[in-house]
């Protein structure tokens, strides 16, 4: 029962695309449990939210490239900004690499034929559909979109007339969408590793989704409960937050963020893993401090969520609090510093092969580096009064979100699009469209440091003139950055239809269990359950060691 | 071996991660509640005074009327799961009616409290309201917020006990599959577990 028996089984059994269950057609994909297909579903759900993001953004950049009004008025400028920040973050950025890449690779990861419970799974891309379609709701009713900020500070959320309801509620429907999906990963790996997988056999992106699926439980119900709350308020008038009854709103940012900074966890920390995974198979290496990365990854979630009040040093704390949270956001820096030192060590002495997955993550470390640095920066206090609600905080942002976990989210995609399609992509335009989003990325965001380091303020829709030439770099480089996207998408599409068919199991030298199955794989994945015997990247004189040796 | 063939999946069951899954979604409701529990907690330091004279028009014997039936309910939860450990399913069925009676006692008070209060005008954004104290105001805001979410999962328990209780009688809970009535259970404790807490803090500390 080697890998023989498992190839010779491979004509009997359908790939997971042209399996026929109860249900056929698009009923036997949004009727699925199939964890890939939900993968799937997932990913052409958040690419159409991605698609909206992003013209949300590029709309937001070519207003900025004058002084004054260059394309809309300022109140389309606030909701511009407000649902880009919404769409990004609840739509994309958070369930993100969990819900595509976590659906459809976890179970396989880990030598198991589903999630815990696939139901739940499917329910949670529901509720994802339903949070999304409320966020497009609260564009298109009257009173116009949301105004606040992807943050809905009180009291301008419930004094302002614009249909924040419908927003809050979109969040909050989305909060759970992500609670179910971390319920269902963590008691996956709890309950259905294949023997012999013992934890430190795990390949490391699944540690990073077990971490993040914490995370996801623990701080999620928190802004549920938060936004919840601001609804009641703004509905029945009754006194919470708002300091015309009493309440106090810094109370709120504290409640917002004790949620929303471990969220910004929920989003990096998949994308770590997918460079931990990427990097020992483009390198032809053993990956370096497999344990320190593991560990690293619980840290930063544990750490993480102790760091929020570090987004209010100027909201009003007491000084005790402000160097308390002032040293914690410091000490969460040491394990992504960890990862950091071991990926680049793992790098050292390695035979690297620069596959566009490999340049993604290359890029990754360089950008999340950029953005991890210039965050210890704010999280210094004397520092953080100069900088803070300035575009040099937009900056620090986008370098960790998009150029950390977006590009996290394209290694991915190339890394692993191959296994899901069974279709390989044009390789040397995917070579070249890296570069050309490389260079719009820095373009777009690195003038935001300086601007905002100069006192460039964050979300006006009006600057002085001396800041246009920032502006006008940040926007040219939109439109690299947008070009970019449009040919990789165009890639993936084209590659979808009429790109190379891809039946060899391994395609870049994997060790774990994915590039042992099928491409793409079957129904349930593993014909039998593997047993697997060997830790995960071992190779050895670059060569290959396979996670499992015998299926029995 | 045909695509049919293959439609034949294998079925899974395993009770642990059924009762680890509910377990880690209780969390997430205890902190669902911890929120306003924090909330709370800062508001009463800052308004300690209001507080006390807010709390003193709570009127503690329909509380602790509401406590005893919550926690009997709870006690015929447990019942019924024990009942159909040991093959009694028409006791279980009944345990759970009880349950789900109870469970209904307890919202039809909760009605007649929030009513009395309605009727004295004491509601969110009233005239009455609005011309005591910012701490005072603050104080029935969270009492109408949280008695109302716990009210509202009191409902969602009503619901999901009603639907064991078919599952029951229609043999899909049996004395050797019963997991869905235990996760029900351990739902029906939690929603029991949050009112110990909400009692004292609105009826019993003035």
């Amino acid at each position: 029962m080697s890998n023989e028996n498992i190839l010779s089984n491979n004509g009997n059994d359908v790939s997971y695309l042209e399996y026929k269950g109860k249900h056929t057609g698009i009923l036997g994909w949004l009727l699925s449990t199939d964890h890939k297909r939900i993968g799937l579903l997932y990913l052409i759900s958040l690419s159409i939210f991605l698609i909206v993001g992003v013209t949300f953004g590029f709309l937001m950049r070519l207003e900025l490239l004058t002084p004054g009004r260059t394309i809309m008025d300022p109140q389309t400028y606030n909701s511009i900004f407000t649902l880009h920040g919404v769409i990004m973050i609840f739509l994309f950025v958070v369930p993100g690499l969990p819900a595509v890449f976590g659906n459809f690779f976890l179970p396989i990861l880990i030598g198991a034929r589903d999630v815990a419970f696939p139901r739940l799974n499917l329910l949670s891309w529901y509720l994802y559909v339903v949070g999304g379609l409320l966020a497009i709701l609260s564009i298109l009713l009257p009173g116009g979109p949301a105004d606040t900020g992807w943050t809905f500070y009180i009291p301008y959320s419930v004094r302002t007339n614009t249909n924040v309801i419908p927003a809050l509620f979109a969040a909050f429907i989305l909060g759970f969408s992500s609670i179910l999906t971390g319920v269902n990963f963590v008691t996956t790996v709890h309950r259905l590793r294949a023997p012999g997988m013992d934890w430190f056999k795990m390949p490391l992106s699944v540690w990073s989704l077990y971490a993040t699926a914490w995370v996801q439980i623990l701080a999620t119900p928190i802004i549920g409960i938060t936004l919840l709350l601001v609804a009641i308020e703004r509905v029945f008038g009754v006194g919470l937050f708002d300091p015309a009854l009493g309440g106090d709103p810094v109370l709120y940012q504290h409640l917002f963020w004790i949620y929303s900074h471990p969220a910004v966890y929920i989003m990096i920390l998949p994308a770590m893993g997918v460079v931990s995974e990427i990097i020992p198979v483009f390198a032809h290496r053993t990956i370096f401090g497999y344990k320190f990365i593991a560990m690293s990854s619980i840290a930063i979630a544990l750490f993480g969520s102790l760091v929020w009040a570090h987004h209010m040093f100027t909201a009003g704390m007491s000084d005790t609090g402000q160097l308390i949270f002032s040293l914690l956001t410091m000490i969460v820096a040491i394990p992504s510093a960890i990862k950091v030192f071991n990926w680049v060590a793992t790098l050292y002495k390695g035979s690297i092969d620069l596959q566009p997955p490999m340049l993604y993550v290359l890029a990754f470390i360089f950008q999340f580096s950029i953005g991890g640095l210039t965050g210890i920066m704010q999280g210094v206090l004397s520092v953080d009064i100069q900088v803070h609600d300035t575009s040099f905080i937009v900056a620090h942002f986008h370098y960790v979100m998009f150029g950390g976990t977006g590009f996290g989210f394209f290694a991915a995609l190339h890394y692993w699009f191959p296994k899901m399609f069974g279709k390989m992509y044009n390789v040397k335009l995917a070579k070249r469209v890296f570069w050309a989003m490389f260079v719009g990325f820095n373009t777009l965001y690195f003038p935001m440091f300086i601007m905002g380091w100069l006192g460039m303020p964050r979300r006006y829709y009006d600057y002085l003139p001396e800041y246009q030439i920032y502006h006008v770099i940040s926007t040219i480089g939109s439109w690299i950055l947008v070009s970019a996207l449009f040919l990789m998408f165009g890639n993936f599409i084209y590659a979808l239809f009429k790109g190379a068919k891809v039946t060899e199991k391994n395609v870049w030298g994997g060790e774990t269990l994915e590039w042992q199955i099928a491409t793409p794989p079957i129904h349930e994945n593993f014909i039998d359950i593997p047993v697997v015997t060997e830790s995960p990247y071992q190779y050895k004189d670059n060569e290959l060691v396979l996670q499992t040796q015998e299926a029995k | 071996m045909s695509v049919q063939h293959t439609a034949a999946a294998h079925i899974h069951r395993d009770d642990v991660a059924s009762r680890m899954g509910m377990w880690l979604f209780l969390f997430t409701e205890l902190l669902l509640f911890g929120g306003m529990f924090i909330l709370y907690s800062v508001y009463r330091f800052t308004h300690p005074e209001d507080f006390h004279l807010a709390a003193k028009e709570l009127n503690t014997v329909i509380g602790t009327f509401n406590t005893a039936i919550l926690l009997t309910s709870s006690l015929t939860m447990a019942l019924s799961i024990a009942a159909i450990q040991r093959k009694q399913k028409t006791l279980s069925i009944i345990f759970q009616l009880l349950t789900i009676v109870l469970a209904l006692g307890f919202m039809v008070n909760k009605y007649f409290e929030w009513g009395a209060k309605f009727h004295h005008g004491i509601y969110p954004g009233s005239e009455t309201l609005l011309s005591k104290p910012s701490g005072e105001i603050l104080f029935f805001g969270l009492y109408y917020v949280m008695t109302g979410l716990h009210g509202l999962h009191v409902i969602i328990g009503v619901v999901i006990i009603a639907f064991m209780t078919v599952f029951t009688m229609r043999d899909v809970i049996t004395h050797d599959n019963y997991v869905k009535l235990e996760s029900a259970g351990l739902y029906w404790h939690l929603v029991d577990i949050i009112w110990i807490f909400l009692f004292p803090l609105f009826y019993l500390i003035t």
